[in-house]
């Protein structure tokens, strides 16, 4: 099956390791893994700030670029689900776009859900030992229903131990232009998470949003801690690349 | 009551501080998250039966003033006298009528939030009237000279300890300790009130419009005593509580409670039709309804109508991790949480409360647990379209979305901004590869570092190994 990639903006300058992990993945879960060079953002930003012509324009220029794959996976359940979700919204209005983004919309994927659900990978690529604990982003749990794959995933590899921390599914308080606009609730937020983490003796938080994982590490460090690794789930399924 | 919603951020960076508040606050996870929890699954048709509860509340408010004309018609052929109120000051003036009218001295009140958007009881001891709030939490509140901060729940954000020294000097009588002794000294001041109270003011979670009824649900049965005692009876509720008939009012008393405080049925379920007849032993001889619109009317058939399925029943606010963080005087007006960030702006002006609508991550915690399925999140979203299309929002902001914008269109930029950004970026991580400021972020970096990029974007990696 021919996947169309979706990097999303924040794993492209942040952390292209993350995308080169989610694709050694995909391909060892035998899919042909495209990478379509125009892309850029997903329009969340302005969707969720109330900038809704310009979150269209993307979506638009998404549905461009992407609507001609089999599948559509990101490494980020924010995103899939503005895809999935939101951009039936956006484009309410019009019929025929309408049913262009309901039918890219249901092939397109948050990674663990597609591992899991789709191209039911087996066997990961990558190896891991010892305990993580498993942050659930909210979009993801919310609007895509991501809660079992990941634990599945990584529960299929040997040497990893998940230990559940408390309120696994509460935001950590990231909520992309909230955690500048609302820094202080932001970052209680954060050390809430921040102390349920620690509550684990995990050494090692995972999550699949980027967002909410530099959030996340950002309070771990400035609480001093130096130790702790924060880990998107497609580093730890892939292993580090040889 | 005064809305401070625009001081929502000062209050934020009080509240935060607050020991005793963020004490209060953590008991809200087990008595009604873990509550709530544990007894919807007393129910195995959780979900239909939400979804029947969405529908009975759409069937109203999609013919909002049939059922209202229904519901005045079925109460005033069994005795009730049914009033229209524009605002919160036709309330307060309603129910001072009805005291000269009766000769009313003294009110007993059970709680009702519609009459603390009103301010009535500041309005009624204007009018010369003494009010004693008969809920404890509310008679908490009043001898406290606070407000409520939560609609269930109103006194959640005090300790039992600062109920002791209150208790202990307002009531001039020695300081308790015990639960169940406070609950008896209160016991002990509320009976004479109830008895000698010449009117009863209360509430009305629903309004059935086939009996013309209105409808309590209570625990500590002072409704009861408020609505059966007093010679005058004054329920006042919103005018979107209208529920077609008590058959639909069992489907969502089979949400209310579960939802509020993790009850499979609360103690007392009131059903108050009509006045007292000769043949009655009990219940008020004049039975008179205030109906309040206050903005609600405005929101029927807008995309905002959703909103007035509410039910009240706090769900939203205890599962919304801002909510539990801050408590909800911060929301500066009388509903707080996620409802009351919609309600707030939509009742009071999207002008008086700027941040209400951005405060919230969006995490869809309260859409999952709202009874009747309002799509809160995409309602506070909607709200912040409102602001974008009216010009509410910062230059700054604007400025900062659009230039997103006009970047994510434009994929060449885009990628050489992005290339010369995280290099930037990278370079400041220095070795620890963790910013501690960041120019215009400082809403993040004060209380947190930002893990610095890589140094190169995924594209430039991408497109460099491909030419390999």
């Amino acid at each position: 099956m021919r996947v169309g990639f979706f990097v999303t903006c924040l794993v492209d300058s942040m952390r292209p390791r993350i995308g080169f992990a989610a694709i050694r993945l995909l391909e060892a879960a035998g899919c042909e893994v495209i990478v379509p060079e125009q892309q850029t953002c997903c329009g969340q930003p302005g969707y969720n700030s109330g900038d809704r012509k310009s979150a269209k324009a993307m979506a638009l220029k998404f549905l461009a670029e992407f609507e001609a794959f089999d599948y559509v996976v990101l490494p980020s359940g924010s995103c899939a689900g503005m895809i999935r979700v939101h951009y039936p919204d956006l484009c309410k209005d019009d019929p025929a776009l309408l049913a262009r983004c309901i039918a890219v919309g249901a092939r397109t994927f948050e990674l663990t859900d597609f591992l899991a659900n789709i191209a039911k990978l087996k066997k990961m690529p990558g190896t891991f030992q010892g305990a993580l604990t498993y942050h659930d982003s909210c979009s993801g749990l919310r609007e895509l229903d991501v809660y079992k794959q990941p634990r599945a995933l990584l529960a299929s590899m040997p040497g990893v131990a998940i230990n559940e921390m408390v309120e696994s599914t509460t935001c950590c308080g990231f909520g992309g232009t909230f955690s500048v606009k609302y820094g202080e609730l932001s970052t209680r937020m954060a050390d809430n998470k921040c102390q349920h983490i620690a509550a684990t003796h995990a050494g090692t938080i995972v999550g699949g949003d980027l967002g909410c994982l530099l959030n996340i590490e950002g309070r771990l460090r400035r609480n001093g801690d130096s130790t702790t690794r924060v880990m998107h789930i497609a580093e730890v399924l892939a292993g580090t690349e040889k | 009551m005064k809305n401070n919603s625009i001081n929502f951020k000062r209050q934020v960076t009080i509240k935060l501080a607050d020991v005793k508040l963020q004490s209060a606050l953590s008991r809200l996870q087990s008595r009604f998250v873990e509550g709530r929890a544990a007894v919807i699954s007393e129910i195995s048709d959780f979900e239909e039966t939400r979804t029947a509860a969405a529908a009975i509340r759409d069937r109203v408010l999609n013919d909002l003033e049939h059922w209202l004309m229904h519901f005045e018609q079925q109460a005033t052929a069994r005795g009730a006298i049914v009033h229209w109120a524009e605002t919160g000051a036709d309330v307060n003036r309603i129910v001072a009528e009805i005291a000269v009218q009766h000769g009313v001295r003294t009110a007993a009140k059970s709680k009702s939030m519609v009459s603390e958007e009103c301010g009535l009881n500041d309005a009624l001891e204007l009018a010369g009237v003494t009010v004693m709030e008969t809920d404890l939490g509310e008679y908490i509140l009043q001898l406290a000279h606070e407000a409520p901060s939560h609609i269930v729940a109103p006194v959640v954000h005090k300790n039992k300890e600062e109920i002791s020294d209150l208790f202990a000097e307002k009531h001039q009588l020695p300081r308790k300790t015990g639960i169940a002794e406070l609950c008896r000294e209160a016991r002990e001041i509320l009976r004479p009130a109830f008895l000698n109270a010449d009117m009863g003011i209360s509430g009305a979670n629903f309004l059935v419009a086939e009996t013309g009824s209105a409808l309590i649900v209570t625990n500590e049965g002072n409704g009861r005593l408020v609505t059966t005692l007093p010679r005058v009876h004054v329920a006042i509720t919103g005018i979107e509580k209208v529920v077609p008939t008590l058959e639909d009012v069992t489907t969502l008393l089979r949400l209310l409670p579960r939802s509020a405080t993790g009850q499979s049925i609360t103690n007392y379920v009131s059903v108050l039709t009509g006045n007292k007849n000769k043949d009655d032993h009990d219940g008020p001889e004049h039975f008179h309804i205030i109906l309040l619109d206050n903005g609600r009317s405005s929101l029927v058939g807008s995309e905002m109508q959703e909103m007035l399925r509410c039910i009240r029943c706090g769900a939203c606010m205890n599962h919304c991790p801002v909510y539990q963080n801050i408590g909800g005087h911060a929301y500066g007006w009388v509903y707080p949480g996620p409802m009351g960030s919609i309600l707030t702006p939509l009742l009071g002006g999207l002008e008086k409360s700027p941040d209400l609508p951005n405060a919230s991550t969006l995490c869809g915690a309260c859409a999952v647990v709202c009874p009747v399925k309002i799509p809160l999140p995409d309602l506070l979203r909607k709200l912040r379209e409102k602001q974008m299309e009216r010009g509410m929002k910062s230059r700054r902001e604007t400025f900062m979305l659009k230039a997103w914008a006009w970047l994510a269109l434009h994929p060449p930029v885009y990628a050489l901004a992005t290339k010369f950004g995280v290099r930037a970026m990278s370079l400041l991580g220095g070795k620890n590869k963790l910013l501690h400021t960041l120019p215009g972020a400082s809403g993040w970096t004060d209380g947190r570092d930002f893990p610095a990029p890589e140094g190169l974007t995924f594209r430039e990696i991408y497109q460099r190994r491909n030419r390999q």
